[in-house]
């Protein structure tokens, strides 16, 4: 294992930030996976962590191909991690929103051009990614269709779901989008969490990776549990929201991953103040829980649940 | 004849929000009280997308308080909606507390989405329509800005032309770009209603005399519109540049304390200083800003901590 400075960013009063990059094997630049990119993604740098751990092992008992070599980057954002701030500590910016980045532009511009001019060159990238709308997802690959999107190979990570959904503009200056363009075959990991760490959901993502790099020749190891499914592909039609009209304390009444049945109880919200229901969120049809609102507090007009509907998908 | 008008307070949108209280985007629609028959042209004046962008607000009232003074000269509708984000206004945050998100990069959002998403809907369908929308920004909490209008090159033609009735300074004609799609001039422009983007002062701060050119714009242009029959105002004619090279970026070479030595808004010769970075633990000067080439400083930076690459200026090419 090398360890290597990936791209460092000098401040006034803070030390250099250093983003780290963590490379197995020699050879081909096979796969790339980035961990946390903002700084609530504290799951996203666990699972990481975990897959160092283990390409170590790999390594050391010379399990991975010759001729191959595998980056990870654990953190890119570790000032905003250190500060408890989603985004760039000083701007408020999102490196996630400024690739393929800028050596001459804004300060995130610059640490998006530092990564990537490191990251693009590889065969396969794997982002473990975090989602905008603060709950529990079911794990799953997610992909933008870009014409470039590769399903076949997204289903080698043997998750329970494959998703892709249609690019939006906001979505052009994001890591997966602009590897797509590069020609990378690019993923984003989605495990269960985001600013809690669960070990399980890691631990199931390293081996659903470790099961992908097998299947592409890159290891030759044996990976002991987690997910052996043929991946359901799904697009955003597939997923049914369950929006709610009432405001006020929310509690799931479903786990994610539950299978339900048509008027099952899925959520209830209650009446701040005094305690009684002000509505029930019931399932519109049979489906499994995909995503559900987490926060003890809800907005009015929220998707707090997606469903997949059992006769969804490939 | 004196004409009278009438004062329609109403909302874009409500949400619940969880304990006790309804989010609502208002709005006060003006127009005159008469029979006139036919359809009325209706201008948008549209502020606070960003919480913390607040020079928009001091606008909204002069206009108010001028039509008011004069209510005989309104001939059309005039739609103020001074807090499209209320929530970061009241908080000082730029974007939508709750949900960290920038509410200009989520247009035309979806009726199905998140809150956040059918809020922007919302937003979209109620300025669909309009003869024109003037959507005031206020640069952020770093930048000062000499009163601009920003246009999309895809969208010049039908813009330029009303941006010159505004009395701004500096009419910027930019590249497109993908992401600044998910913008709300650019969704609305997009489906035909003209949308002019202002971008003037500084994050936090009213800027007294520029609330008040703004607000000698918007009623000159109401008058070209057909919406406002008031005497013309004096109006500067405004810098035009659709250059894809017209305007040097000043981007910091080193993190530190940035201090400025141009003026906002002077004409800045080639080698001239706009600022320099200093270390105040060592008293060194870490970098030297110096222009590469003649032109006006139209952007400049008021919030001093500076990161590599933080912007200090910008600076249009004469």
């Amino acid at each position: 294992m090398k360890k290597n400075i990936i791209y460092e960013l000098n401040a006034l009063y803070r030390e250099p930030m250093q983003v780290v990059g963590y490379e197995f094997g020699a050879g081909e630049k096979s796969v790339c996976v980035v961990g946390s990119m903002r700084g609530n993604e504290v799951q996203q740098m666990f699972a990481c962590s975990r897959l160092i751990e283990r390409l170590k092992q790999l390594e050391a008992r010379q399990e991975i191909a010759a001729g191959k070599s595998i980056l990870v980057i654990p953190c890119v954002n570790s000032y905003s991690m250190n500060i408890g701030k989603r985004f760039w500590s000083t701007d408020n910016t999102d490196i996630n929103r400024m690739f393929p980045g800028y050596d001459m532009g804004e300060t995130t511009q610059r640490i998006a051009a530092g990564v990537f001019a490191v990251i693009k060159e590889y065969g396969i990238g794997i982002q473990f990614a975090s989602n905008y709308m603060s709950g529990r997802f079911l794990p799953h690959i997610r992909m933008m269709q870009t014409g470039f999107e590769d399903i076949e190979t997204a289903k080698k990570f043997a998750f329970p779901y494959v998703v892709t959904r249609n690019t939006r503009p906001f979505d052009t200056t994001t890591l997966n989008y602009n590897w797509q363009i590069w020609e990378t075959r690019a993923f984003s990991v989605y495990t269960t969490d985001t600013e809690e760490i669960d070990r399980q959901s890691a631990s199931d993502a390293v081996k659903a990776i470790e099961r992908l790099l097998n299947e592409e020749g890159i290891v030759h190891s044996t990976v002991n549990g987690g997910y052996h499914y043929q991946s359901q592909v799904l697009c955003d039609d597939n997923l049914l929201s369950v929006r709610c009209r009432e405001a006020g304390i929310y509690e799931n009444r479903a786990f994610v991953g539950e299978e339900v049945t048509k008027g099952q109880l899925l959520a209830v919200i209650t009446d701040p103040y005094e305690g009684g229901v002000l509505e029930e969120l019931r399932a519109p049809a049979d489906g499994t829980v995909f995503f559900q609102h987490k926060a003890p507090l809800i907005y009015a007009d929220t998707a707090a649940v997606k469903l997949v509907y059992l006769s969804a998908g490939s | 004849m004196a004409r009278e008008i009438k004062s329609e307070l109403g909302s874009v949108c409500e949400v619940k929000l969880p304990i006790g209280e309804t989010l609502a985007i208002k709005r006060n629609r003006i127009l005159p009280v008469d029979t006139a028959q036919g359809k009325r042209k209706r201008i948008g004046i549209v502020t606070g997308i960003h919480g913390d962008e607040l020079e928009g607000q001091y606008v909204c009232y002069e206009v108010l308080r001028r039509i008011r003074e004069q209510p005989e000269c309104l001939t059309g509708i005039v739609d103020v909606y001074p807090a499209m984000n209320p929530m970061g206004i009241d908080s000082m945050t730029r974007g939508i507390p709750g949900f960290d998100l920038d509410m200009n990069r989520i247009f035309p959002g979806s009726g199905d989405g998140a809150m956040t998403e059918y809020v922007a809907h919302k937003i979209i369908e109620e300025l669909s329509g309009a003869d024109l929308i003037v959507d005031i920004h206020a640069s952020n909490i770093y930048l000062t800005e000499i009163p601009q209008i920003r246009i999309n090159e895809l969208h010049s033609d039908v813009l330029v032309p009303l941006a010159c009735h505004m009395n701004v300074d500096f009419v910027w004609v930019h590249a497109s770009s993908t992401v600044l799609e998910s913008t709300l001039a650019y969704s609305l422009n997009s489906t035909g209603t003209p949308t002019l983007v202002v971008e003037a002062g500084v994050g936090m701060r009213i800027t007294k005399a520029y609330g008040a050119q703004l607000a000698d714009g918007l009623m000159n242009t109401m008058r070209t519109l057909g919406i406002w029959q008031g005497a013309a105002y004096p109006a500067r004619e405004p810098i035009v540049d659709a250059r894809a090279d017209g305007v040097v970026f000043f981007n910091a070479p080193k993190a530190g304390i940035f201090v400025p030595e141009a003026k906002h808004w002077t004409t800045l010769e080639r080698g001239d200083v706009v600022g320099r970075i200093v270390n105040p633990l060592t008293g060194d000067v870490l970098a030297e800003i110096t222009t590469p080439e003649r032109g006006i400083l139209f952007t400049i930076r008021e919030y001093p901590v500076v990161d590599e690459g933080s912007l200090v200026g910008r600076l249009l090419k004469r």
